[in-house]
């Protein structure tokens, strides 16, 4: 029963939707009555604001109100969901108090009968700012005489957090026979969801306040907003979640457009609208990455792992956002070191504050960065002693004998066959017949490298349970609410293929929704690759609730004591008497509604890994990289829809690409956003990516119902090192850092850059 | 975008007077450039002048040793044309992307001179003429300095007119973000002798005159060697450097005159 229905390309529900133009996104919300909001925004990195006139803006036609952050005081801070050290909290408020720390950050908030109307309002007002020195990279924040930006920590560093044994550490290091350092930098990146944030509010006296707005998850969304920052009851907030355009992480988090427009709707009683554009999302979507790392890796004479050191400078942006502290340490700090056997690992993670954009999950959030360090680490130690590249990789990786492994940064690595994968890797990429591809290249004028990265990604580690909700329709279906939430990805078809598996029906008769607290007021989101191990086994557990509930009503329907039920149909034992499931749900409304919730006594994350290999050309002339060929191998256990699964694939290399060649958000004097648009911020085209073959060697994971194991942010994990080893490769082992620009490659090319030494 | 009078008129001369009578008008040609910039409230107009019902200024008029361009034509018009020069239809199907080419015109782009267009260096390179609603222009007048060019206060570009290059190549290389020539190169062999303009690496289009002296000497890559291009007025930033904007001129000539070889 089970297997009906998965493993299978069913192709996508959703897209007759989306490509006919009918998708529903936020700003496609209209209310009765509807009028816009637009922020007025910091245009510096750091400033006092000394006094903010608002009776000009206030005076002008079809202007509403204006708001400050005096009118919103009885609205707490947006919560940092993941202090690292309570005496260096960084409060946020919706809009800036006292000081702005970013440029973006809010300081007035207007609402007109128009959005030109409020823009033009918003740019009468007048803000009397102090400028206050800024600090937009780390190496400024940290350097001696720099300003502090919180009177709690005068070197602007917030915390420092570790992970592993540094005693036991530095005795790997003192025996080891070599040892590989690099600095490793990873740069800021803007998540550059297609779909731009945005959000509507209403508000009625008696049912309290409706957000629409694009989100990772309804639930969490609400919890947020109605506890710590409207300090009301949740049932008070009900959050709509529409088709979503990309998130990335980026939407898991409360806005201060979000508090903005409720308060807005309440205090003039009409629905607001408020939609970012592309500028605001530059300047104000949580980035990702932004850290730099002194890395070591110890090894004997043979060229085996015997200790791991990093240690971490994390760029917390102006602000700690709500998970920012947690990225570079519970969700990453821990994954450093891979899969590979290193008996003594220490990770030290500092946190930065400086004047730009709140850091936090973008993609991977902490896994591709770990990935990184370790990855290149690798690399560089295989070109240092010799060793081929795949040779020090297998003889490092654990073994399917050594399963399951406590690390000793806390991890267990439960099941897999990482040789076995990286075998089949090499094959399908072809690793020993690059040298005839590289002489070719040569011929051509190109130079060829080819580099290597064996990740694992923790998944499924933000929250242990989930929930599903089955309700039957009048017309013979079933919608089952499920408490994560697609941002593109393709669940409506996905779990619609894990029900309709189940339930042994047509996947046509089940319908996925999603995205509202009214429908389902419970929910942990999607984040961090969790919704099919998580929501996946919930929506399980409503159909077992379902079917047993059939059970009970079919005996008196079928006379029988013994009931079975198989492919859609109850059947009394023994008998050829049957009733077909959605008959029965016709003829008993309601009874057959169930709900399911899945929850494990102890966190159970699984362990996606794979290994993804990657040949650039790069052009001597110009710097240009490109990547010319690219095969991963993936073990994420249970395929439930694999077409499904390579277009994560596809766009999570895409995302990693991107990071690696040309992404990169630049901060300049007084720390001014330099990349505030797309003419300046660079995303990879069509035009960038390879052709990517994509086989799976799938180890079903032991832990959840379904054997899956995350794949939403893997392909963002693998890409990154592999072809960032493949320019070090191609330049013949030149330290390079990211995003390889082609100036950065010409001038490496030049000798003009020498090998960044660490420690 | 604030609030302005729309004009749509059907000759040039009701467009000029339309744009005399304007308190702040402007014309709106492609408005590749300047719709976005009304839409970000980075400029406001009183008056846009829609020149898209001028429907003579779209003709392209190919003659065996000479082409007139109406300052209307669209880039895909212009790439799309089965007679036109090789080089300037295959520059005007490297701009941008399918929606900027079916709107953008050349008189747009010439009138607004950005350092990083690739329609200047084919003006430039072939000595184009800019015909004007106040008089005519040879190319090596008309590009005044960034975002600037001769054209008189209220005229309207009406038509470019190309001599045929007996060999002419265009190459450039892609800014990383916005697609823009970070340095373009446009060679063209013409009677007086060989012309060279680099885009995107200078404040302004500009001519390279010992490329030229040396390519007029001798049309191979040989001949370019020792040069380097330089100028008082590189532009740099944090996509690439005004030395790597410099290298970047030297190869993408090198590519060009490869290219115009073929």
């Amino acid at each position: 029963m089970m297997k009906f229905g998965l493993g299978q390309s069913a192709l996508r529900v959703e897209d007759a939707r989306l490509l006919t133009g009918k998708g529903r996104f936020t700003d496609d919300v209209q209310l009765e009555g509807m009028v816009y909001g637009t922020t007025l925004r910091s245009p510096h990195g750091h400033a006092r604001i000394l006094a903010i006139n608002t009776s000009a803006a206030k005076a002008m036609p079809h202007v509403l109100a204006v708001y400050t952050a005096a009118d919103l005081a009885d609205y707490g801070a947006i919560p940092c969901l993941a202090s690292i050290n309570p005496d260096a909290a960084t409060p946020r408020y919706a809009l800036a108090l006292d000081v702005v720390r970013f440029v973006g950050d809010g300081v007035a908030f207007v609402v007109a009968e128009t959005r030109d109307a409020a823009k033009a309002a918003a740019e009468a007002i007048v803000v009397d700012y102090e400028d206050l020195p800024a600090v937009a990279t780390m190496d400024e924040a940290m350097a001696a005489g720099a300003p502090a930006l919180w009177a709690h920590s005068p070197d602007n560093q917030l915390w420092t957090w570790h992970v592993g044994d540094q005693a036991t550490t530095d005795a790997a290091f003192s025996a080891a026979a070599h040892i590989t350092r690099l600095r490793l930098v990873q740069n800021r990146v803007a998540p550059t969801s297609m779909e731009v944030r945005a959000a509507v509010a209403d508000y009625d006296a008696t049912t309290g306040y409706t957000l629409h707005t694009g989100s990772q998850g309804v639930a969490n969304m609400r919890g947020m907003l109605a506890g710590a920052i409207l300090k009301c009851p949740p049932e008070h907030v009900r959050v709509i979640t529409g088709d979503v355009g990309g998130g990335f992480g980026m939407k898991s988090f409360v806005y201060p457009e979000y508090i903005l427009v409720l308060h807005a709707a309440k205090h003039l009683g009409r629905p607001v609208k408020w939609t970012g554009d592309r500028s605001d999302a530059f300047q104000t979507d949580t980035h990702g990455r932004d850290m730099v790392s002194d890395a070591a890796l110890a090894l004997d004479a043979k060229g085996m792992f015997l200790g791991l050191r990093v240690k971490t400078w994390s760029n917390l942006g102006g602000y700690q956002a709500q998970f920012g502290p947690a990225i570079q340490t519970f969700a990453g700090g821990k994954m450093v070191g891979g899969l590979y056997r290193i008996p003594a690992m220490y990770n030290e993670v500092v946190g930065v504050a400086t004047n730009t954009a709140p850091v936090d999950a973008y993609r991977g959030a902490g896994r591709p960065e770990a990935a990184y360090i370790t990855e290149r680490l690798v690399e560089t130690a295989a070109m240092e002693m010799g060793i081929g590249r795949d040779a020090i990789r297998r003889q490092n990786l654990l073994r399917p004998d050594e399963l399951p492994y406590q690390s000793p940064l806390g991890n267990l690595f439960d099941v897999g066959n990482f040789p076995a994968l990286l075998d089949k890797a090499i094959d399908a990429a072809d690793w020993h017949g690059f040298a005839a591809r590289k002489t070719a290249s040569a011929k051509a004028g190109k130079r060829r490298g080819q580099g290597m990265c064996y990740y694992v990604e923790i998944a499924g580690i933000a929250g242990n349970q989930e929930y599903a909700d089955a309700k039957f329709m009048s017309d013979g279906t079933v919608d089952v609410a499920v408490g994560t939430q697609s941002n593109g990805q393709g669940h409506e078809t996905a779990y619609a293929q894990v029900v309709a598996a189940t339930l042994g029906v047509d996947m046509a008769r089940v319908r996925i929704v999603q995205g509202d607290t009214d429908r389902l007021e419970v929910g942990h989101g999607t984040g961090g690759s969790r919704s099919m191990q998580f929501g996946g086994a919930a929506s399980i557990e409503a159909c077992k609730a379902i079917i047993a509930k059939g059970k009970a009503l079919a005996m008196a329907h079928l006379d029988s004591e013994s009931i079975d039920y198989e492919a859609g149909l109850f059947k009394a034992s023994g008998t050829n008497r049957s009733i077909d499931l959605f008959e029965l749900a016709k003829r008993h409304p309601q009874a057959l509604d169930a709900r399911g919730h899945y929850k494990t006594d102890k966190p159970t994350p699984t362990y996606p890994n794979g290994c993804h290999i990657a040949e650039v050309d790069i052009d001597p002339d110009t710097g240009v990289v490109e990547v010319v060929r690219y095969s991963v191998v993936d073990d994420f256990g249970t395929i439930i829809n694999p077409m499904l699964l390579q277009g994560q694939i596809h766009g999570g290399v895409a995302q990693g690409l991107g990071q690696a060649l040309i992404e990169n958000v630049v901060y300049g004097e007084g720390a001014q956003l330099l990349t505030g648009s797309m003419m300046d911020y660079a995303l990879p085209k069509a035009s960038h990516m390879p052709h990517m073959t994509f086989e799976s060697f799938g180890v079903p994971n032991p832990n959840n119902p379904l054997g899956v194991k995350g794949c939403g942010e893997a392909g963002t994990i693998g890409a990154m090192p592999s072809i960032m080893n493949a320019i070090v490769d191609a330049l013949d082992g030149v330290q390079i850092h990211m995003p390889a620009t082609p100036e950065k490659v010409w001038r490496a090319l030049q000798g003009k850059v020498v090998r960044l030494a660490a420690e | 975008m604030t609030p302005f009078v729309y004009h749509k008129p059907v000759n040039v001369d009701e467009g000029l007077a339309r744009l005399k009578a304007s308190s702040d008008g402007a014309w709106l040609a492609g408005g590749m450039t300047l719709l976005p910039t009304l839409k970000q409230r980075l400029r406001e107009v009183t008056d846009l002048v829609d020149l898209c019902a001028l429907h003579d200024l779209t003709n392209i008029q190919l003659g065996a040793n000479a082409v007139t361009i109406g300052a209307m034509a669209t880039h895909a018009m212009i790439a799309g044309h089965p007679d036109m020069f090789p080089a300037l239809a295959s520059l005007a199907a490297g701009i941008g992307d399918p929606q900027v080419r079916n709107r953008g015109t050349i008189g747009g782009s010439l009138a607004n001179n950005d350092p990083s267009a690739d329609w200047p260096a084919a003006v430039l390179a072939c000595n184009a003429t800019v015909v004007t609603s106040a008089g005519s222009f040879a190319a090596d007048e008309f590009f005044t300095g960034m975002f600037s060019t001769a054209l008189s206060e209220g005229a309207l570009i009406t038509a470019v007119h190309f001599e045929k290059p007996a060999r002419a190549a265009y190459v450039k290389f892609r800014h990383p973000a916005s697609g823009y020539a970070m340095a373009g190169v446009f060679v063209a062999v013409m009677e007086t002798g060989v012309r060279v303009a680099i885009t995107g690496a200078t404040a302004c289009i500009k001519r390279w005159p010992a490329a030229e002296l040396a390519l007029t000497k001798t049309f191979t890559n040989e001949s370019l060697a020792g040069l380097a291009f330089e100028s008082e007025d590189m532009l740099g930033d944090i996509h690439a450097s005004a030395a790597y904007r410099a290298h970047l001129a030297n190869v993408m000539l090198g590519r060009a005159v490869a290219k115009a070889m073929v």
